[in-house]
């Protein structure tokens, strides 16, 4: 594979074509890694001189269980984003793989809440569950249910703003669960239903083994998508109330233009990069059965 | 499959449909009502008269069309520049042999581990000393390359059989011509859909454009919406509903128009 390709016709032209490239990816992706972790040994609010403070940020960090209740806020969050986000991705999906025009077009109504930004949805959920005014608040008590205070009570916001992100992303999931079931092979649905396969054992014996690699996909690509949430969280609920909602990102932002702690913050920035190098490693081993379920079928 | 006309499942179908379509439906409504219209119980699902004053004071309120513009603008030249950028690199990549590919190949995949949330301190701390905080520079250069677009086109290029280069050579072509005369017309659906995916990422943007504006004259349109439910006391939902309508209507026409191929790039995403 490295000896493939052609020769180029003068040598230094690979190194012109690339230059470009390899330019802005070192300046803008890897030379931050290093600065963040070099910033992080200091203390610096932007204005006076940094000095240096060694391990201290991250000591803090650790003591005053700041990045215990960070970490935990922002699993929470995403436990519930990637399992109820896939499984109604996969249920969609199910539901909607067939022709038809009302079909087609409830795919589509789905699927655009992905394509519109999360500020629209941040506030469009906003209004939707205001205590006075909005549609949910009002539509509960017609249907004889007490509503609650979604985003004002601290034990429940995290899930609400998990529940906004699901309805956000489900389509997502359904949209990459139907190009996996387009790989199950037709033959396979008309052997189990000569057999006289239940619908149930359809899905259990040829579908879902069919369907495991896509879900491994999904499931590690929306961890990661969600352990990278800011938008709604800024737009929806500021990190509160009592910071019951501040997950990393929005942590790492409050650190820097909120507290001016620019050494508190990269160290925040490096814990997080390394949970998120951990998660890729998941990722990618998800890949690769990915890769291999699509050699097998 | 024959369910479709199951009375049941159509009405599910319709249940569905109303969770996802309901909300943009409510959003229409409400910039269309009056004040006394959004408090009133019980609430009426339409607005008794066709209002645009929710409109006028969105619009007076931020200069929506300069964001717009702002917005418009920083999309598209990240859009281009990732395709004018990535074809070059993607056919060195894919289709050249020389000393130091692997390495850049392995630059290009670590790119794609490290997102924005994990580089914003530290370029945002980069860009302040050079005074590039607050340019539309900050804004575009970051995202002038696409790690993951590079991936693509390097991908698309390897299909693509070496005799063709070697033909283009003879008849005298400069790499240049062979890049984007001879290469770039044969992997149009991997730009299209690299260009659509890029721009619609970006023109709906909150992040990157909220930590490294602070001045009008740059800011972009997702920070204008939400900022039209920060300001002043007292909500006024029918004025920001106005602003989310404007900013998503564009997007929504365009994934209408464009849902084949939306859906192309995002599966290529996936799936790549």
């Amino acid at each position: 594979m490295a000896s493939s390709g052609l020769s180029p016709s003068r040598a230094f032209h690979p190194f012109v074509l690339l230059a470009p490239t390899v330019l802005v990816l070192a300046t803008f992706f890897v030379v931050p890694v290093g600065l963040a972790a070099y910033q992080s040994l200091f203390a610096w609010d932007l204005l006076t001189e940094p000095s240096f403070v060694g391990l201290a940020n991250y000591r803090a960090l650790m003591l005053t269980g700041e990045l215990a209740r960070v970490a935990g806020r922002t699993l929470a969050y995403s436990a519930v984003v990637v399992t109820v986000a896939s499984s109604f991705g996969l249920a969609l999906a199910l539901a909607l793989n067939r022709e038809g025009k009302l079909v087609a077009f409830v795919r589509g109504a789905i699927f655009s809440a992905y394509v519109v930004s999360w500020v629209s949805v941040a506030l469009l959920w906003l209004w939707l569950l205001d205590g006075q005014a909005g549609l949910v608040s009002r539509a509960l008590p017609a249907l004889g249910l007490r509503p609650c205070d979604w985003l004002g009570d601290p034990s429940i916001v995290l899930f609400t703003l998990a529940c906004v992100t699901v309805w956000k992303i489900a389509g997502y999931a359904m949209v990459v669960f139907l190009a996996g079931l387009q790989d199950v092979p037709r033959s396979h649905y008309e052997a189990a239903a000569l057999d006289g396969a239940t619908r149930l054992q359809t899905f259990t014996r040829i579908v879902w083994p069919a369907l495991r690699p896509t879900a491994a996909f999904v499931g590690t690509t929306s961890l990661i998508a969600s352990f990278q949430a800011f938008d709604v969280v800024r737009v929806m609920t500021q990190g509160g109330p009592v910071r019951s909602s501040t997950i990393f990102v929005y942590a790492i932002y409050e650190e820097v233009f909120m507290n001016l702690r620019v050494g508190r913050a990269s160290a925040l920035v490096v814990v997080f990069f390394v949970l998120l190098l951990l998660l890729t490693g998941v990722q990618l081993k998800a890949w690769r059965t990915l890769a291999q379920g699509r050699v097998a079928t | 499959m024959k369910s479709r006309s199951n009375p049941w499942f159509v009405l599910a179908l319709c249940a569905i449909g109303l969770v996802w379509v309901g909300p943009y439906l409510w959003m229409l409504s409400t910039s269309f009502k009056s004040l006394d219209e959004l408090v009133r119980a019980p609430a009426y699902p339409l607005p008794s008269a066709l209002r645009f004053a929710a409109y006028r004071e969105a619009l007076s309120a931020v200069p929506v069309w300069r964001y717009m513009l702002n917005t418009v603008v920083m999309a598209a030249a990240i859009a281009l520049s990732q395709i004018a950028l990535a074809l070059p690199a993607g056919y060195a990549l894919g289709k050249l042999r020389f000393r130091g590919r692997g390495a850049t190949m392995a630059l290009v995949l670590a790119c794609l581990v490290v997102p924005a949330q994990v580089t914003f301190v530290p370029v945002f701390t980069m860009l302040g000393p050079l005074g590039l905080v607050n340019t539309m520079t900050a804004l575009v250069l970051p995202f002038a390359v696409s790690a993951f677009g590079t991936f693509l086109v390097r991908q698309a290029m390897l299909a693509i059989p070496d005799e063709l280069i070697e033909a283009a050579r003879l008849d005298g072509a400069s790499e240049f011509t062979i890049v984007y005369r001879v290469l770039g017309p044969l992997v149009t659906p991997t730009l299209s859909a690299l260009c659509l995916f890029s721009f619609v990422y970006h023109y709906n943007d909150y992040f990157w454009p909220l930590m490294m504006t602070t001045d009008d004259s740059v800011r972009t349109l997702p920070l204008a919406v939400a900022l039209l439910r920060e300001q002043g006391t007292g909500v006024r939902w029918h004025v920001v509903m106005a602003g989310n309508v404007l900013m998503s209507l564009p997007v929504l026409a365009l994934f209408a128009v464009a849902q084949r191929r939306i859906l192309r790039a995002v599966t290529a995403r996936a799936l790549a």
